[in-house]
């Protein structure tokens, strides 16, 4: 990796791991999800909150935290804008991009590449052939 | 739908289709090799549901495998739902394990995320979810329905099954549910199966969003009903199963009873619960649970009058054999 892109990672890490808990995934939706990062659910759930969310919102894994997906929601829709991004079909996690800056993923269009299956299935709804 | 202008790839998707209410049943889980145990447990529901659901290590217990028992309980009689989790499986097994299921006669699938490791009896295992649900739902419909891995590759035929996931309107955050659903079906769920119910107002409420939001067109709703035994057995599902959400003045009816008759009261608990939820709109059948055996689950088919179960002669599904 590039001096550049090493300093980029490196302030990345910096802004974004204490702001929201980032893990790095390099592939961030964090506006989509109420500025709420889905990596730190126990199951890496990037499309809402599994079926074991405790009555009073916490998580079943760490019953003395609140479900991720719970915070995702509420933040949703107190976030001015991208209220409605919360409802798009997230592709599946790319795991090479692990560590690398999403910044850079997002200017090189890299965090947007899926595999050929779920694009020819019109994951963005752009060329739906299914359902 | 899209399935719609296509045949019903099997006996459940064909019944649901014509309008019948459906009957499902859960098998219960084996932790052994031998074949029979699985085709004992479920011959006694031939003809007595319409297809039953072979979990994937419930509770992120290891147990005998979902497509095994699966085919085991085609050779009972039985129409098998199979079931896959993401925990235990990257996105390369659970495509190997669908194609699997679709050759050993398959034909409903169930997918889900499945319990975290942290649940079960080997806590220190890796936990996988590599996809989650919604990806897994894609990926099937994706093998089915373009005849290719996610990869791209082709495949030499294609799969055939009706495409399960499950929902639980029960649990936080209730607004979302609804919203996370209709992600369900444009990943694409052609059926769900739901948490077990114990709140049928909450489940009225949820339903009306689904027919609000237009997806009462798309997709089955099938609410699970569980058969208690007793007071300490709701209990412990309330307490110790996450997701399950069991309002107290529930809890106080099945305390208010002597120990001994309260197996007969969750029964009619059970009962009440199937007819309550027959009625609301959008509901197209039930999928019963009881840990206890296959009887509690025969006897509660029979004194709902959900039998005989209906038969589609014409519906060109029949049991792989």
């Amino acid at each position: 990796m590039s001096f550049l892109g090493q300093a980029l990672v490196a302030i990345e890490k910096a802004v974004k791991v204490p702001l929201f808990g980032c893990r790095m995934c390099g592939q961030c939706i964090l506006h989509e999800t109420g500025l709420v990062c889905p990596m730190n659910c126990p199951k890496n759930l990037r499309n809402g909150p599994c079926g074991g969310v405790l009555v009073d919102g916490n998580c079943e894994v760490y019953p003395d935290r609140p479900c991720v997906w719970v915070r995702a929601w509420e933040g949703s829709q107190r976030l001015p804008v991208w209220k409605d991004h919360i409802v798009r079909l997230q592709r599946p996690v790319d795991w090479r991009l692990q560590g690398t800056s999403s910044w850079t993923n997002l200017a090189s269009g890299r965090d947007r590449q899926a595999p050929v299956g779920w694009n020819g299935a019109g994951a963005d709804g752009s060329a739906a052939t299914i359902p | 739908m899209n399935g719609a202008v296509s045949s019903p790839r099997s006996h459940l998707e064909a019944l649901l289709r014509a309008g019948e209410f459906a009957v499902t049943a859960e098998m219960q889980p084996t932790s052994g090799a031998d074949p029979d145990e699985v085709r004992r447990l479920a011959a006694p529901l031939e003809g007595k549901v319409d297809a039953a659901n072979c979990t994937d290590n419930p509770a992120a217990r290891p147990h005998l495998s979902s497509l095994a028992a699966g085919r085991l309980v085609i050779e009972a009689g039985v129409e098998p739902i199979v079931q896959l989790a993401c925990r235990d499986r990257n996105r390369l097994a659970l495509q190997a394990d669908l194609l699997g299921a679709a050759a050993l006669g398959a034909r409903n699938v169930l997918l889900l995320t499945g319990d975290h490791v942290s649940a079960g009896d080997h806590p220190e295992a890796k936990p996988i979810f590599d996809l989650d649900s919604l990806h897994l739902l894609r990926v099937a419909r994706v093998l089915r329905d373009e005849g290719m891995y996610l990869s791209g590759r082709a495949l030499s035929s294609r799969p055939s099954y009706f495409v399960g996931a499950v929902e639980n309107p029960f649990a936080p955050p209730h607004d979302f549910r609804p919203i996370r659903l209709a992600k369900k079906v444009e990943a694409g769920a052609e059926f769900i199966q739901t948490q077990l119910c114990f709140n049928v107002p909450r489940l009225k409420k949820f339903m009306a969003r689904v027919e609000q939001m237009g997806l009462l067109e798309r997709l089955f709703i099938l609410v699970s009903v569980y058969v208690t035994r007793s007071a300490r057995a709701l209990r412990y599902l309330r307490d110790v199963v996450p997701g399950i959400d069991v309002p107290d003045e529930l809890m106080a009816r099945l305390d208010g009873i002597p120990p001994a008759r309260q197996a007969e009261e969750g029964f009619r608990l059970a009962l009440e619960t199937v007819a309550a939820v027959r009625e609301i709109r959008g509901v197209s059948g039930v999928h019963l649970i009881s840990i206890h055996g296959q009887d509690a689950i025969l006897r509660l088919v029979e004194a709902a009058g959900l039998l005989p179960r209906p038969v589609i002669a014409s519906s060109g599904v029949s049991l792989a054999n």
